[in-house]
C-alpha cells in the first residue's frame, strides 16, 4: 500500500516546491556563480562559499563555532549589498561536516568542488585541511583555513591555500620559549593527541623548549577521542616535570586536567590554541585554574572592530569558543578579493586573494608568498577565576596600533 | 614501585567499568548468540539520563548522595525500558533470520541511538555535576579517590547479584535453559520471549549503572562516548570468553589493567620503539594472543553447535 502511494505524495511535494520556487525572485538552483540570473532590474547573482568543519564528534562545538563565524560574515556581507561586475551579489554559505576525519574531509572537499562553490573557508583541523587542500588546488578554488595551524598546509606549493592565523612554528616557539624562560622550567613533559595539529605543535614546542635549555623528560601520546589519561599521567608523574604541555584540543585537555589533580600532579599545565577555549574551563572546572595557553592572533577585545564582532556574535550565537573570529575574517577576505577583482569567478579573483591587505576583526590580514599570514601574532593567556586573562602578545604589527577609522569605513562600503 | 601501584589502581577502576559493560554483551550473546552493538549506546543514554536528572534536582536542596541515587535509579529504569524496546522492535522480528541480519540491525540501532542522543543533548561535551565531593587518599605514593572506591565496590556488588540471579533463581534457570537450547526450553514450558527480553532488560540496567559510574568518574559525557567504551567492553567480553559471566568480569578487569600497564611500560619495554600511542593496540595484541591459544576466550566453554 505504502509503496503504491509514495510516488503520488512525492509528485505532490515536488509540485508544491516548484510552486513555492516560482513565487521567489531569486533562483534557488543557480549553482554556478557565473550563471548570471536573467532576472529583472537589479540583477542578482548567488555566490556560494563553502565552509567545512567537524559538526559531529568530540570537537563539534568548535566546528559549530567556526561555522557561526562564517555565517555571521555572510550575513554582514549581504547586508552591505555588494555589487560585483554590475550585479548585486547574494552570498550563501554551504556548510559541510568533515567529522574531523581526513578521509571524510576529502570526500566533502570534492562535494564542494562539484557544487561549484566560489571559495572555501576551512577546514578546522590540520589533519583534514592538508589532504583536502590538494582537491581545492586541482579545482583552482581559493581555500582559507581559519584554524589549521600545521606548517605543512602552506608548504605544499599550492597557490590556492591560505590561512588567517599564525602557524605552529610560530606558536610552538612562543610556548616552548615561554615555558623555559618565563616559567623557568628545567624539565618539560609533552603529550600530543597524534593528530596533524597536536603532533605538529608538540614537535615545535619540544624544539623551542630544548633550544632554551629545558629538558624533555617525557613524550607521551593519546588520541583525540580518549577520556582516560591516568596511565600516561602516572608515567609522567614519575618523571617529575616542571611543566606539562598538551598538543591537543579542549575535549582532551578538560578531563586530563581533572585527572592530573586526582593524581596529585602539581606541574604547570600549558596548551596551544586547540585547548585555549572557554570549553576547557567548563570541562575542567576548578582544575583549569592557572593553566597557561596560547592563541594565534590578538585577543578579540583588543581590536577596534573586535568589540563589534564580539557583540554581534554573542547576541546571535552565544559565547565564542576559539576560531569564529578567524572564520569570519576568512569569509571577509574572500569577499574582499572578489570585490577587488570585480569578479566572483575563482580563476579571476584568486590572484587577488594573495594580494589581500584587509583589516579584519583579528587584525591585519596580509599573506606571504606561501599563503601564511604575515606577522601572525601569538597571545599567551592564563586562566584566572574561570576566565582567559591575557598575559602577553608576541609578534604582529597589528591593526591594534593602526587607527580605528580604517575598519569602520570598510564596514560602511 | 609506587608508579606500578598507581597504574594497577588506574587499571582496576577502568576495568570495573569495562566489566560491567561487558556483562551486558555477554548476557545477550550467551542466550541468543547476538552481539548487541547498540549496548555501548545504552550505556551512553544511561549517563545522559542520569545527568539530566541530577542537573534538574541539583537546586532542590536534597542531599547530593540522594540526588545521585535518584539519578541512578531513573537512568536504570529508562535503560531497562530502552533495552526492552530494542529487543522488541529491532531484534525479535529477526529471531529466525540469518545471524548477520540482527548484527547489522544492531549497528543500525547504535547509530540511531547516537543521533537521537545528539538531538536531545546536543553535540557538546556535557560536564557531569560532581555530586560526591572527591577525597583523595594516599597509599604508598599512589593516590585514589572515594569515587574510585565506590565504583569498584558497586561493580563488585552488582556482579555478585547477577551471579546469584543466574545461578540461584527461577529466572536464572530459565535463562540457562534457553542458552542451552531455546527450542527444548520452550517445549519444557519456558517462555523464551520473556527470558530473552529479560536478558536485554538486565543487561541494559547494568549498562546504566556503568554509565553513571563513567559519568561520575570522568565528570564528562558526550553522545559518542558509548562507541569506544562499547568496543572495549566487547573486547573484554571476548577476552574472557563471550557468553560467560565470570569471563566478562575477568576480561574487563584484565583489559583495564593491561591498558594501564601497557601505556605505562610499553615504552620502557621496547626501548621507546613503541610509545603510549600503542596503548589500545597493546590490549588488542593480548586479545589476539589469547584467542590463538584459547579460541573461546580465557573462561570460554566449548559452546559446540551454538555460537
Amino acid at each position: 500500500m505504502n509503496q503504491v502511494r509514495m510516488p503520488g505524495v512525492l509528485i505532490a511535494l515536488a509540485a508544491s516546491v516548484a510552486l513555492i520556487g516560482c513565487g521567489k525572485k531569486e533562483e534557488p538552483k543557480a549553482a554556478a556563480p557565473v550563471a548570471a540570473a536573467a532576472a529583472p532590474a537589479p540583477a542578482e547573482v548567488i555566490v556560494r562559499i563553502g565552509h567545512v568543519a567537524p559538526l559531529t564528534g568530540p570537537i563539534a562545538h568548535l566546528g559549530k563555532d567556526n561555522e557561526n563565524g562564517a555565517r555571521l560574515a555572510v550575513d554582514d556581507a549581504n547586508a552591505q549589498k555588494i555589487t560585483i561586475d554590475g550585479k548585486l551579489v547574494k552570498f550563501e554559505l554551504l556548510g559541510e561536516d568533515d567529522q574531523a576525519d581526513p578521509k571524510t574531509g576529502t570526500v566533502v572537499a570534492q562535494k564542494l568542488v562539484d557544487a561549484k562553490v566560489a571559495g572555501v573557508v576551512g577546514h578546522l583541523n590540520s589533519g583534514t585541511t592538508i589532504p583536502a587542500s590538494a582537491i581545492y588546488n586541482q579545482a583552482g578554488l581559493p581555500q582559507i583555513s581559519p584554524s589549521a595551524t600545521n606548517p605543512k598546509y602552506t608548504q605544499q606549493g599550492f597557490n590556492t591555500a591560505f590561512r588567517v592565523m599564525a602557524n605552529d612554528i610560530q606558536q610552538g616557539s612562543v610556548i616552548g620559549t615561554y615555558a623555559a624562560k618565563d616559567l623557568g622550567a628545567k624539565t618539560i613533559a609533552i603529550i600530543d593527541d597524534r593528530t596533524a595539529y597536536g603532533q605538529g605543535l608538540a614537535d615545535e614546542v619540544e624544539k623551542a623548549a630544548k633550544a632554551n635549555g629545558a629538558k624533555v623528560v617525557a613524550r607521551e601520546f593519546t588520541n583525540d577521542k580518549a577520556i582516560d589519561f591516568k596511565a600516561i599521567l602516572t608515567k609522567i608523574k614519575a618523571t617529575k616535570p616542571d611543566v606539562i604541555f598538551l598538543g591537543g584540543m579542549d575535549a582532551v585537555g578538560g578531563p586530563m586536567l581533572k585527572q592530573m589533580k586526582e593524581l596529585g600532579i602539581k606541574a604547570q599545565f600549558t596548551t596551544g590554541d586547540g585547548g585555549c577555549s572557554p570549553e576547557l574551563i567548563k570541562l575542567a572546572g576548578e582544575a583549569s585554574e592557572g593553566v597557561i595557553c596560547t592563541q594565534a592572533g590578538l585577543p578579540a577585545d583588543k581590536l577596534p572592530n573586535g568589540q563589534k564582532f564580539l557583540a554581534d556574535f554573542t547576541s546571535k550565537y552565544g559565547q565564542i569558543q576559539i576560531y569564529s573570529p578567524y572564520s569570519y575574517d576568512a569569509v571577509m577576505v574572500l569577499v574582499d578579493a572578489m570585490k577587488r577583482a570585480n569578479s566572483v569567478d575563482p580563476v579571476k579573483y584568486l590572484p587577488e586573494v594573495g594580494k589581500t591587505s584587509y583589516d579584519g576583526v583579528t587584525g591585519k590580514v596580509e599573506f606571504d608568498e606561501k599563503g601564511d599570514i604575515k606577522n601572525g601574532a601569538i597571545t599567551v593567556f592564563e586562566i584566572k577565576d574561570g576566565k582567559l586573562v591575557t598575559l602577553k602578545s608576541e609578534g604582529g604589527a597589528m591593526a591594534a596600533a593602526a587607527p580605528a577609522a580604517a575598519p569602520a569605513t570598510e564596514a560602511k562600503q | 614501585m609506587d608508579t606500578l601501584l598507581q597504574q594497577l589502581i588506574n587499571g582496576l577502576t577502568l576495568g570495573a567499568v569495562y566489566a560491567l559493560v561487558a556483562l551486558g554483551y555477554t548476557m545477550v550473546y550467551g542466550i541468543i548468540g547476538l552481539i548487541n552493538f547498540a549496548h555501548g549506546e545504552v550505556v551512553m543514554i544511561g549517563t545522559m539520563v542520569a545527568f539530566t536528572v541530577i542537573v534538574s534536582l541539583a537546586g532542590s536542596g536534597m542531599p547530593p548522595l540522594m540526588i545521585l541515587g535518584i539519578g541512578l535509579l531513573i537512568s536504570v529504569v529508562v535503560c531497562m525500558a530502552l533495552g526492552w524496546s530494542l529487543e522488541r522492535v529491532a531484534y525479535r522480528p529477526l529471531r529466525g533470520a540469518p545471524r548477520l541480519t540482527p548484527l547489522i540491525t544492531a549497528i543500525g540501532m547504535s547509530m540511531v541511538l547516537q543521533n537521537v542522543a545528539m538531538i536531545i543533548w546536543g553535540r557538546n561535551y556535557i560536564t557531569f555535576p560532581p555530586m560526591i565531593e572527591k577525597h583523595i587518599f594516599h597509599i604508598g605514593g599512589a593516590t585514589f579517590t572515594n569515587v574510585q572506591v565506590a565504583i569498584v565496590t558497586l561493580a563488585a556488588l552488582v556482579m555478585l547479584g547477577l551471579i546469584y540471579l543466574v545461578h540461584r533463581t527461577r529466572l536464572g534457570m530459565a535463562m540457562r535453559a534457553t542458552a542451552q537450547n531455546p527450542q527444548v526450553a520452550s517445549l519444557m514450558g519456558v517462555d523464551i520471549n520473556r527470558v530473552i527480553a529479560m536478558a536485554f532488560v538486565i543487561g541494559s540496567a547494568l549498562g546504566a549503572v556503568a554509565g553513571c559510574m563513567v559519568g561520575s568518574y570522568y565528570e564528562i559525557a558526550h553522545y559518542q562516548m558509548g562507541f569506544m567504551l562499547g568496543l572495549k567492553a566487547f573486547t573484554a567480553a571476548v577476552l574472557g570468553g563471550i557468553g560467560n559471566l565470570a569471563g566478562a568480569m575477568a576480561g574487563g578487569i584484565l583489559l583495564g589493567v593491561i591498558e594501564a600497564l601497557g601505556a605505562g611500560y610499553i615504552g620502557q619495554l621496547t626501548g621507546d620503539f613503541l610509545g603510549s600511542h600503542y596503548q589500545d593496540i597493546f590490549a588488542f595484541i593480548v586479545l589476539i594472543v589469547v584467542l590463538m591459544f584459547r579460541p573461546s576466550g580465557l573462561f570460554g566453554e566449548r559452546t559446540g553447535d551454538r555460537a
